[in-house]
């Protein structure tokens, strides 16, 4: 015991070991009232851990050249030892990882979590989310699969649309008149590292700036505004041991359906694993119905709602901006919020009424993204994409008017 | 918390609506992956009437000698005909270009097709041509309207000849549709025994899309069972020492 | 907080139990991904046992087939190597072939079934090089008394025509005589004894 001691303090008097155990884990105090939406941090950082770990695992058989990278991605699924096993694991940690964040998202609404002090932990979160969906991006590429490259044609050329130099833009992401081995290998050099660095480097900063603040909890109340006399939030506890137990407890139920799914259902009924990108890539035919992964699908809906011209600008260019949009927009949250409320505990039936819309919106948008377009559901589309930004858009308005309750001062447990 | 729930229902009921197919329909193909008699049929059908045009390139022979029960010696000398050795993958002589030339278009390799059609699609595809004169080979198929590919099962089953109605649509047109298929020459097999070939053959192809499928699901029961027990014991952590929290 | 009614023991016992399976779990988890670097199916299937035809193979030429990767030495020895082979003896490592680096049935003093022919793995036990075919019985620089037998560049070990390394070299022991059989009386399998004697 004593040269353990010891050695601690070898350490400690040349690097902040203690320090950062402290810090960030044994005295850094959160609110005692966290319920089960505050569990999803924690679980987008291991589904990161376990993303990074499968990742570097299938770089050493995966090929990143046009003629092989399908052939390779099968002897991972067959002929490398529990290789389908970290193979699957991949492959369900991306929609995980956007489960995941979605619901870490959608806490974030609930409670207010965006609001100030912490509007640069929103930000911070936002660029994760867009550096995830880049992730994903170049990821689903490599397979090498139909869907791989049908989907990764229509997504490039959206940057098309954008005027003047859509089209050299285009040519410039591809490397080449159409997506080929070029795409490949440097969607490839994205994917596996330059992405994830930029991935890390937010995430601690998101972390960083949420332990310089202090998190938010279910009622949207400042902890640190009440303190005992040691200068310790009389509503708070130490993460460790508390939230590092309860975390763990999360951890084994998300891995359990994260097990359902890979010995099971791997596939994710062909949303996870779509059926066509088991067939190579083959630039003169495309699959008869495409659709992008179901994570993207309320932007993919939202992409193909716009179908007018207004003025110069082309349908195409314009849901392009709607898409875009769609993402930006939320960015500003923390500006758009004027409640006096941070948490849905104490606000009014107006944001309570256009958060459950927003909710039904984004997921009919989702579901309207993975189906082919008809009349009927083109015009869903475009309602779902009016109730999305009117909810964003109407928030500084409605925000004030609404009848929020009195916000207690401490919280309520 | 119920309208959390509800919220999550919300979010994730994209992902429980199966997408709906095409309008044909198709019959299910009741195989049962587990039965490696009808696994070494379908093996043996594969072999013998499609792996001359379609390749199977991903497939090796021993891992097959090995998940369908067989021994190396039986695989080499029933399945094996053009002296590859037993760790090879089932690959075709054939060249994509001369195949090109023969059908139109270079039969497809076979060993994900039934990921990616789907074992009710095969099923149903395999049981349905029908003779048809504007066809090059002269048949065409039910859930693949102008397919290139010829009949090769044909002496087994025999060749149907379509039933024609006609119905008129909403906008007063007639059209002529296929309502059933009628056996006009019966081959070798009886309807029944015919279905069993091919429910044998699509479990061989399902297999073969998937090797590791039934091992999987028997990890999956134990990986699930030891999180259950972890649960038990963090659950019970969290408690203890959340006694502290009032 | 933490009041007096603390269950310590139960808290040890508890943080404990978690640990011990998580762990389990953990090491569990780390299985699939270092067996995953062990040779694939494909490269099994490469590594397949390979024949040797030796009908042509003349008295004193040797022959190198590829087993895994390995170059694998077919040599036809002659009578008179073979004669000089004993001689070595009391210059040798391991003479007797007590070291498992050959099947039982080339355990002896020839190293291989048929006297004549000696199956090597032609990779030096020292470091991995290939050490040169130098049948000559001829003076050498390394070797004034040199009978014919391999001399590995990289290191300088020296091994004799039975694949016994000498002493006073690098490398510690005989080169390894892989499983094999004979299919024929012309023909051998390297890599597969399965049914051999």
């Amino acid at each position: 015991m004593g040269m353990l001691v010891n050695l601690r303090d070898w350490i400690d008097a040349r690097f902040p070991m203690t320090k950062m155990w402290d810090e960030h884990l044994a005295k850094y105090y959160a609110p005692k009232n966290f319920n089960f939406w505050y569990f999803f941090g924690s679980l987008a950082l291991m589904v990161l851990v376990i993303q990074i770990i499968s990742g570097i695992f299938l770089t050493m058989n995966y090929k990143p050249d046009a003629t092989q990278a399908f052939a390779s991605v099968e002897y991972i699924m067959r002929d490398v030892d529990w290789g389908w096993l970290i193979r699957y694991i991949h492959s369900t940690g991306a929609s995980a990882f956007f489960i995941v964040v979605y619901l870490h998202m959608f806490r974030g609404l609930l409670y207010g979590s965006y609001r100030g002090p912490r509007e640069l932990i929103w930000l911070f979160g936002m660029m994760i989310f867009l550096a995830l969906m880049a992730e994903a991006f170049f990821g689903y590429l490599l397979p090498w699969g139909q869907m791989s490259y049908w989907g990764a044609q229509v997504i490039i050329s959206l940057f098309g649309a954008i005027p003047v130099i859509g089209d050299d833009l285009s040519l410039w992401i591809r490397g080449d008149y159409v997506i080929s081995d070029v795409t490949l290998n440097r969607f490839f050099a994205l994917h596996v590292i330059a992405v994830p660095l930029v991935l890390i480097a937010l995430v601690v900063m998101h972390i960083l700036a949420l332990h310089e603040v202090g998190s938010n909890n279910p009622d949207g109340v400042e902890i640190k505004k009440h303190k005992d006399e040691n200068g310790i939030p009389l509503d708070g506890i130490p993460f460790h041991p508390y939230y590092s137990v309860k975390d763990i407890v999360g951890v084994v139920v998300f891995l359990m359906f994260f097990s359902i799914v890979i010995f099971f259902v791997p596939e994710g009924g062909g949303y996870f694993l779509e059926k066509p990108n088991f067939e190579p890539a083959n630039p003169l035919k495309t699959p008869e119905h495409i659709a992008p992964v179901w994570y993207f699908t309320p932007y993919y809906a939202m992409l193909r709602a716009v179908t007018i011209d207004i003025g110069p600008f082309t349908a195409k260019f314009l849901g392009v901006v709607v898409m875009g949009g769609a993402v930006v927009i939320l960015f500003f949250l923390p500006w758009l919020d004027k409640s006096p409320a941070k948490s849905i505990r104490y606000r009014g039936p107006i944001y309570k009424t256009m958060l459950t819309l927003f909710v039904i919106a984004f997921a009919v948008l989702g579901w309207l993204g993975t189906q082919a377009p008809t009349d009927t559901k083109t015009m869903m589309a475009q309602i779902g994409t009016v109730v999305y930004f009117a909810f964003f858009l109407g928030m500084p308005i409605y925000s004030r008017i609404d009848k929020t309750k009195p916000v207690p001062d401490r919280v309520t447990g | 918390m119920k309208k959390q729930l509800l919220a999550i229902l919300l979010l994730v009921s994209p992902a429980l609506v199966l997408a709906s197919g095409g309008g044909v329909h198709l019959d299910k193909a009741q195989i049962d992956p587990a039965n490696k008699e009808s696994l070494q049929r379908g093996a043996r059908t594969f072999v013998n009437y499609c792996l001359s045009c379609h390749s199977a390139k991903y497939q090796r022979y021993n891992r097959l000698a090995r998940d369908l029960g067989m021994s190396e010696t039986d695989v080499l000398e029933n399945l094996m005909f053009t002296g590859e050795k037993i760790g090879d993958t089932m690959d075709i002589a054939l060249s994509a270009k001369d195949a090109k030339k023969y059908f139109g278009a270079a039969p497809p390799d076979l060993t994900l097709v039934a990921r990616v059609r789907g074992v009710d699609w095969l099923y149903t595809y395999l049981r349905t041509f029908y003779l048809d004169d504007s066809r090059p080979f002269g048949v065409n198929n039910l859930v693949f309207d102008k397919v290139g590919m010829p009949h090769v099962l044909w002496e087994l089953q025999g060749w149907q000849k379509p039933v024609y109605e006609t119905e008129t649509d909403s906008q007063g047109h007639e059209h002529k549709k296929i309502v059933e298929l009628e056996l006009v020459e019966q081959g070798s097999q009886t309807p029944a025994e015919y279905d069993r070939t091919v429910r044998d053959l699509v479990n061989f192809l399902a297999y073969m899309a998937e090797p590791i499928k039934l091992e999987r699901q028997a990890l999956g029961i134990k990986v699930l069972l030891f999180l259950f027990v972890l649960f038990i014991i963090t659950y019970l952590l969290k408690k203890e020492y959340w006694k502290d929290i009032h | 907080m933490s009041g007096d009614g603390v269950d310590t023991s139960k808290r040890r016992f508890l943080t404990a139990a978690a640990t011990v399976v998580g762990g389990i779990g953990a090491v569990y988890t780390a299985v699939p991904f270092l067996a995953s670097w062990m040779p694939s199916e494909r490269a099994k299937a490469a590594g397949a046992p390979v024949e040797a035809d030796i009908s042509k193979l003349e008295t004193g030429q040797m022959i190198r087939v590829q087993w895994r990767g390995k170059p694998v030495w077919v040599l036809k020895r002659s009578k008179e190597m073979m004669e000089a082979l004993p001689t070595l003896n009391p210059r040798l490592r391991d003479p007797e072939s007590l070291e498992p680096q050959q099947p039982e049935y080339a355990q002896n003093e020839l190293r291989s079934i048929k006297p004549e022919i000696l199956v090597a793995v032609g990779i030096c036990t020292h470091l991995g090089c290939s050490p040169s075919f130098v049948p000559e019985a001829a003076p050498q620089p390394y070797d004034p008394e040199w009978k014919g037998g391999f001399f590995c560049p990289c290191h300088g070990s020296r091994f004799d025509l039975a694949g016994r390394v000498f002493q006073g070299v690098p490398a510690p022991l005989n080169l390894e005589v892989p499983p094999h059989k004979y299919i024929s009386n012309t023909l051998i399998l390297v890599g597969d004894d399965t049914g051999a004697a």
